[in-house]
């Protein structure tokens, strides 16, 4: 069992938890991630370490409210424990001092973008950090990112807060402005990753995504987090979850997104039904 | 009729008594539900059953089965009416009857050189197994063993398939303390995630597992090694004395094609898992299992089987289930009676057929499948005719679902973390096949990461064998 420590609301539908695993807290590097199953009946969920306490043997998971299972689980208080967590699952960032770099981050994304760009600091890099959210009720870790980065850009869609537009502009005009960049990290929406792939394809400027593949067991188990990158087909719980953004097939994944789209109505419909009469 | 045998003279019983039947549910019942296909022996039928048995001195059953199991011992303990003490009698050799009872391939073990079969039908060995081990539990008689006085030495066993379950079981019994790590939320490996319920009921499984824990050994879940601790820090760090690595054969094989990577396309055991041990096919439990109404699966071992038999019953009347496999009947690598069953329950062969892509829809959802005919030539390695295809016979096979069955390897979490454990060039671990020795010191493996997608009960002998090994090592 592993106790929920701390819970803090970040925006709406966003929420934040420590979470007692002290093996994970221990072995975990940038870049990886858990898989959770809060109670017996629970799908296992992936979802980034974003942060750990080694003194306190926790881990920081960050969770967005968007279908049945994260929906259970932003309902989870303090005190409350998830029956398991598994990791640390996947391979981590590799850390080197490239230079300039610039890091996207979008919506939850930016959760998992948050320890790269520390490690990133860390390892020696001016960090350029571009934050971006739908409006600005749910821009997340503005301080915190704020806080490891050389410079943070601030993106709205609406404009509410910061630069309104996508970050892949953002990241354009930083190019267009003449600006020497040598490695761009970009985590959030997949429609947000290819677009910042697209950006920086022509200049051939090295880019990596972390992709949120559909996952069971996390543990190269099962296959169903396929990728296909370049003409590779590689499982994003092994050999992910970053890959080189000008391989990965950006549109297979969205595809693969929508597939259980009509199990997660369902499910999203028994909530709501305050799981009284079910169908399926 | 068992009445008026048992009460003539045993030394007159010329009459033959045919192989007894199990009682099996109809193919329309059980096709609509997850509960057990096979029923099981009764008293009466376990008792005349056990009369064939002629308690031969060459006993040639018992060099058959892998794990030695006393057999003609444990029927003649069925013929005198004592069940738990038949029972007691497998478990001196073999820690999982219910399961291997259920399981394993007799037909090419035990029953295959059993001297009755060389007339008639060979005795039902493993039907015997499975009625004393389920009257044995069913009962509430299960008995621990007699554990030697703690001998202080602790050692860590990798994952908790049935290699793993006999090596705890058997260095418990001798006083070691013996800590469990495993990957998944819960134990028993492919027991739990890959053969179905209807084939293998969990509870059976949970209830052999819970001798392990009665006994002492502390388990420790979602643990992945290689990843949360590494053999080197088990070692180094956290105590143990000695390290048995029984993590299976897990990583999906694909067969690489075009397509391959559409919607509806899974691997088998992303398939079964989802059913299995996320048990999606259950209303309460979150995890979706998506089946369409033209299902293909494309292998034909028992993993292939599994997964036909458990797609037609999540998809229900309306699902039409084949197999795609590019080889004859005969050679179709799964059990018998497995095939049998899935016969019975319409599920279609698509024999001497092989895929060649997968063609999807503007979602990118697999719709059908291209294959090619396949005819028969000469034997290759593996000294089956080797399957060629037919030029200009390809072919559409309509399909929303598509299981891919094509075997399983190791996965590398610990070879790459562990520089100084030799592998194959397929993965698997080398060990000594004597001892389950690795070429590292104190590291010992044994199932499917040694052999390679094997069986239950090769899995079990392995476990056995390095049991024996590391009480030496440890005590030397
Ligand atoms: C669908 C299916 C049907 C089958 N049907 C039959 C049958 O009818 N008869 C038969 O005899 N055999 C059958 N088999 C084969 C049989 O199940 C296996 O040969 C046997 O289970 C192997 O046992 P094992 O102990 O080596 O490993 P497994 O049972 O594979 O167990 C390995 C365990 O190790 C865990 N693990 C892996 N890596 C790690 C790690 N790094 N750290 C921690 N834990 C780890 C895994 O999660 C797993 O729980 C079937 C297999 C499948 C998949
Ligand atoms: S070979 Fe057959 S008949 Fe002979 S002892 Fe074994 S089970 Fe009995
Ligand atoms: S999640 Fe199962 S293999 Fe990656």
């Amino acid at each position: 069992m592993h106790k929920i420590t701390r819970k803090r609301v970040l925006a709406p539908k966003i929420t934040r938890f420590s979470v007692e695993a002290p093996e994970v807290a221990r072995a975990r590097k940038p870049g990886q991630f858990v898989v959770i199953r809060a109670d017996e009946t629970s799908e296992r969920v992936p979802l980034t370490i974003v942060d750990s306490d080694l003194e306190k043997g926790t881990i920081d998971l960050i969770i967005q409210d968007a279908g049945f299972s994260t929906h259970v689980l932003s309902g989870y208080e303090e005190g409350d424990e998830l029956t398991d967590v598994l990791g640390p699952l996947g391979k981590p960032t590799h850390m080197d001092n490239f230079g300039t770099v610039v890091c996207v981050g979008g919506g939850v994304g930016t959760a998992v973008l948050y320890p790269i760009v520390k490690g990133l600091k860390e390892a020696g890099n001016t960090v350029i950090t571009i934050n971006g959210a739908r409006n600005k009720e749910l821009l997340i870790l503005e301080e915190e990112l704020g806080a490891v980065s050389d410079e943070l850009i601030i993106t709205t869609d609406d404009g509410s807060y910061g630069i309104k537009g996508f970050g892949s502009t953002v990241l354009q005009g930083l190019i267009d402005e003449g600006k020497k960049i040598d490695f761009v990290v970009a985590i959030g929406p997949t429609m947000m990753m290819k677009a910042v792939a697209e950006v920086t394809r022509p200049y051939e400027i090295p880019t990596i995504a972390s992709l949120n593949a559909i996952m069971i067991d996390g543990t190269g188990m099962c296959g169903g987090c396929r990728v296909t990158v370049g003409d590779e087909v590689k499982f994003a719980c092994v050999d992910g979850p970053e890959f080189d953004a000008h391989l990965v097939d950006f549109d297979e994944q969205i595809a693969k997104h929508h597939y259980y789209d009509t199990e997660q109505a369902c499910q999203m419909e028994k909530i709501i039904a305050d799981a009284e009469q079910e169908r399926s | 009729m068992a009445e008026e045998k048992r009460s003539r003279p045993p030394r007159k019983k010329k009459e033959r008594i045919p192989r007894q039947e199990m009682p099996v549910r109809s193919p329309e019942e059980r096709n609509r539900d997850f509960n057990e296909v096979t029923l099981g022996f009764s008293e009466e039928l376990a008792l005349t059953e056990a009369k064939r048995c002629l308690q031969c001195p060459t006993h040639p059953c018992v060099d058959g089965c892998p794990v030695s199991v006393d057999i003609p011992g444990f029927i003649h303990l069925v013929t005198e009416g004592d069940f738990i003490g038949a029972a007691q009698k497998i478990k001196e050799t073999n820690l999982l009857p219910a399961v291997c009872g259920r399981v394993c391939p007799q037909e090419e073990q035990c029953e295959q050189v059993c001297v009755v079969g060389k007339i008639d039908q060979p005795v039902a060995i493993g039907r015997l197994e499975r009625f004393v081990a389920d009257y044995e539990r069913e009962h509430g008689k299960v008995s621990l063993p007699e554990i030697a006085p703690k001998s202080g030495k602790k050692v860590a066993v990798i994952g908790s398939g049935p290699a793993s379950i006999t090596v705890s079981y058997e260095l418990l019994q001798a006083g070691h303390q013996v800590t469990i790590y495993e990957a998944l939320h819960e134990l028993g490996g492919v027991l739990v995630y890959g053969i179905p319920e209807f084939r293998l009921p969990k509870s059976i499984v949970a209830s052999e597992i819970d001798t392990i824990k009665k006994l002492g050994a502390e388990i420790k879940l979602n643990m992945l090694i290689g990843k949360t601790r590494t053999i080197d820090q088990l070692m180094e760090e956290d105590g143990f004395d000695a390290v048995f690595i029984g993590t299976g054969a897990g990583l999906p094989v694909f067969l690489n094609l075009p397509g391959e990577n559409l919607n509806g396309i899974s691997s088998a055991n992303e398939f079964l898992t989802r059913v299995n041990l996320m048990k999606a096919y259950r209303e309460e439990y979150v995890t979706p299992v998506k089946v369409g109404k033209k299902v293909a699966v494309i292998g034909a071992g028992n993993v292939a089987m599994d997964s036909a038999r458990s797609a037609k019953r999540v998809g229900g009347d309306g699902t039409e289930v084949s197999i795609i496999y590019r080889r004859a009947r005969d050679q179709m690598p799964a059990r018998e009676e497995e095939i049998h069953h899935a016969e019975e329950e319409g599920i279609i062969f698509n024999l001497l057929t092989n895929p060649v892509r997968f063609i999807g829809d503007e979602k990118n959802n697999v719709t059908q499948v291209e294959c090619i005919k396949m005819e028969l030539g000469e034997p290759d390695d593996s000294g089956r005719r080797r399957p060629i295809p037919i030029e200009g016979s390809e072919h559409i096979i309509e399909a929303d679902t598509v299981i891919v069955a094509l075997g399983t390897r190791p996965r590398k979490f610990i070879a790459e973390t562990t520089p100084d454990l030799k592998t194959s060039k397929w993965g698997t671990f080398l060990a000594d096949e004597e001892t389950g020795q690795t070429s590292k010191q104190g590291v010992f493996a044994g199932g499917d990461i040694v052999t390679g997608s094997a069986t239950v009960i090769k899995a079990m002998g392995a476990g056995r064998v390095a049991a024996k090994a590391i009480n030496e090592y440890l005590a030397g």
